[in-house]
């Protein structure tokens, strides 16, 4: 078993603020369907949805002296928007979770694996 | 005397070296899950086959002498490094030599190994790469000027895509059937290049045909059109298997002392009958179908070439036609470039060479080669010597610049 990251990187160009009420429940509802299949299924860890980018604070302990500033830590347009944690018995298994994700979440998923604990 | 002898022994063990080189590496794979180790142990098995070979004769099973010797190094590895890793633990448990439990309709290392170097997650200019490098047993410096990049890039390109297989746990195994379309396809691209690197093999020192490349794509293109076509008729895994035998099958009268042979000028007594059948057998099954793809119509123009008992009966227009069709359903400049060659015969060569000039692959010797010999054949012979120049330059082939060397000095005053 292999553990995986499936984030959901968001790049700018979604318009969630005109999205229709039904059109964000009926997304809600998909991933939280595909939440509980992954647990029935075994392959849960963790997830979660992020809130936005610009609630983010960046913090810099690396020197005696730390830093706090309003983030995001990278001025760009892409920026992760949440993010599934899963077993999988190998990338295959981790792909098609992870085509199930990206429809339930109506974006691009992409999957990374994690060094071996 | 016995150096010679010597020599010529050891030039026999690599060549059973290499043919072997793929079924064993790929069994090794399997029963280790790890594919640096697998490689180290075949490369430590073959250092003890190179020393031995040549002076006792090959075993009678290289092939299983081979698997025996480097299973027993990668077990010593493993001991020795005392690697705690649970896959190494429990490979190192296993001791007898069983094939391992059905994972598809096909029972083949090799074959769950192309799926795993053809893999989609792993980018393209590296499956080839590694299916050269693992079923075909190039080195890192042949498969580097196939792709006509630096040795370095091509190190690293492999070593990234088996970082990659090993770190984010791509399988071994032939993929479920829902998978198996799309993943036939991929494989499907890649065996092209391999049969192709066997057809006009490359380096300097490289055979001109390297045939167990040749045998080797074929061997796995039957296997994969058994898998899939399990999932009923698959026209382009038939496509790519005739086009491969219609080549294969003219490979004997292609080479004669070390220089090219074209098409037109073979001995077609030499070609290989049944191959050219089998062949024909399969494109036929192609039409009927009637669901054309870039394979099928490639082994279509191959079929109307040999179909044809004297270069002067081919029916130049059918492979037009055929060519037509190809740059509707895939245009390229490669396929405008072998057009035009149709196109020469049918028209003349000016027509044919207004076509070349105006395609982009100047990088390309083949596209050299082509306006060397229209150049040729419309009497300009001073730039067809400068084409045969660049052509030769790019050529990796020593048989094809052998024939492009002897056109050039066959050339009389401009």
């Amino acid at each position: 078993m292999t553990q995986y990251m499936l984030s959901v990187h968001h790049d700018g160009t979604e318009d969630f603020e005109s999205m229709s009420q039904e059109e964000l429940q009926r997304v809600f509802k998909a991933v939280d369907d595909f939440n509980e299949q992954l647990k029935a299924e075994g392959h849960w860890v963790f997830a979660g949805g992020l809130k936005p980018i610009e609630d983010s604070t960046v913090v810099d302990g690396t020197r005696a002296e730390p830093v706090v500033i309003d983030g995001p830590f990278a001025e760009s347009k892409e920026y992760l928007g949440g993010f599934w944690i899963i077993e999988a018995a190998d990338l295959d298994a981790a792909i098609e979770l992870a085509r199930r994700g990206s429809a339930a979440c109506a974006g691009k998923v992409e999957v990374r694996p994690f060094e071996e604990a | 005397m016995s150096d010679a002898r010597a020599a010529a022994g050891l030039g026999a063990v690599e060549s059973i070296v290499r043919a072997e080189h793929g079924r064993v590496l790929a069994g090794l794979i399997r029963r280790f899950g790890d594919i640096d180790l697998a490689e180290d142990a075949l490369s430590e098995a073959l250092v003890v086959a190179l020393e031995k070979w040549p002076v006792d004769g090959p075993p009678p099973n290289p092939g299983g002498w081979l698997t025996t010797t480097a299973t027993r190094k990668a077990l010593d590895r493993i001991r020795r490094e005392k690697v705690r890793d649970t896959k190494y633990a429990e490979a190192a448990m296993i001791t007898d030599d069983t094939p391992p439990e059905p994972t598809g309709p096909v029972e083949d290392d090799r074959l769950r190994l192309i799926f795993t170097c053809c893999h989609p997650a792993l980018a393209p200019e590296n499956r080839v790469a590694l299916t050269l490098r693992l079923l075909g047993g190039l080195t890192v410096a042949e498969i580097a000027h196939a792709f006509l990049v630096p040795e370095t890039t091509m190190a690293q390109r492999i070593t990234r895509a088996k970082q990659k297989i090993k770190n984010a746990n791509i399988p071994y195994r032939v993929p479920s059937a829902s998978d198996l379309p799309t993943r036939v396809a991929t494989v499907l691209s890649v065996l092209y290049l391999v049969f192709n690197e066997g057809y006009l093999a490359s380096g300097p020192d490289a055979d001109p045909v390297r045939e167990d490349l040749c045998a080797e794509a074929i061997r796995l293109t039957r296997q994969l059109r058994e898998v899939a076509g399990a999932l009923g008729p698959q026209p382009e895994v038939d496509g790519l298997l005739a086009l491969m035998l219609l080549t294969e099958a003219r490979r004997p009268a292609r080479v004669s002392g070390g220089t090219l042979v074209t098409l037109g000028d073979q001995d077609r007594t030499l070609w290989d009958a049944s191959l050219i059948d089998e062949g024909h057998t399969l494109v036929r099954g192609c039409l009927a179908q009637n669901r054309p793809g870039p394979y099928q119509l490639q082994a279509a123009i191959n079929a109307v070439h040999t179909d044809a008992l004297d270069v002067s009966m081919t029916d130049w227009s059918q492979i037009v036609q055929l060519y037509d069709q190809l740059m509707a359903l895939a245009p390229s400049p490669v396929v405008a470039l072998n057009r035009a060659v149709a196109v020469a015969e049918l028209d003349g060569p000016e027509v044919a060479l207004a076509t070349v000039d105006g395609l982009d692959l100047a990088a390309y010797h083949a596209w050299h080669a082509t306006r060397a010999d229209l150049l040729r054949r419309l009497g300009r012979n001073d730039e067809a010597r400068g084409a045969y120049d660049a052509a030769i330059g790019l050529a990796g082939n020593t048989a094809e610049r052998a024939w492009l060397a002897g056109r050039r000095d066959g050339l009389s005053g401009p």
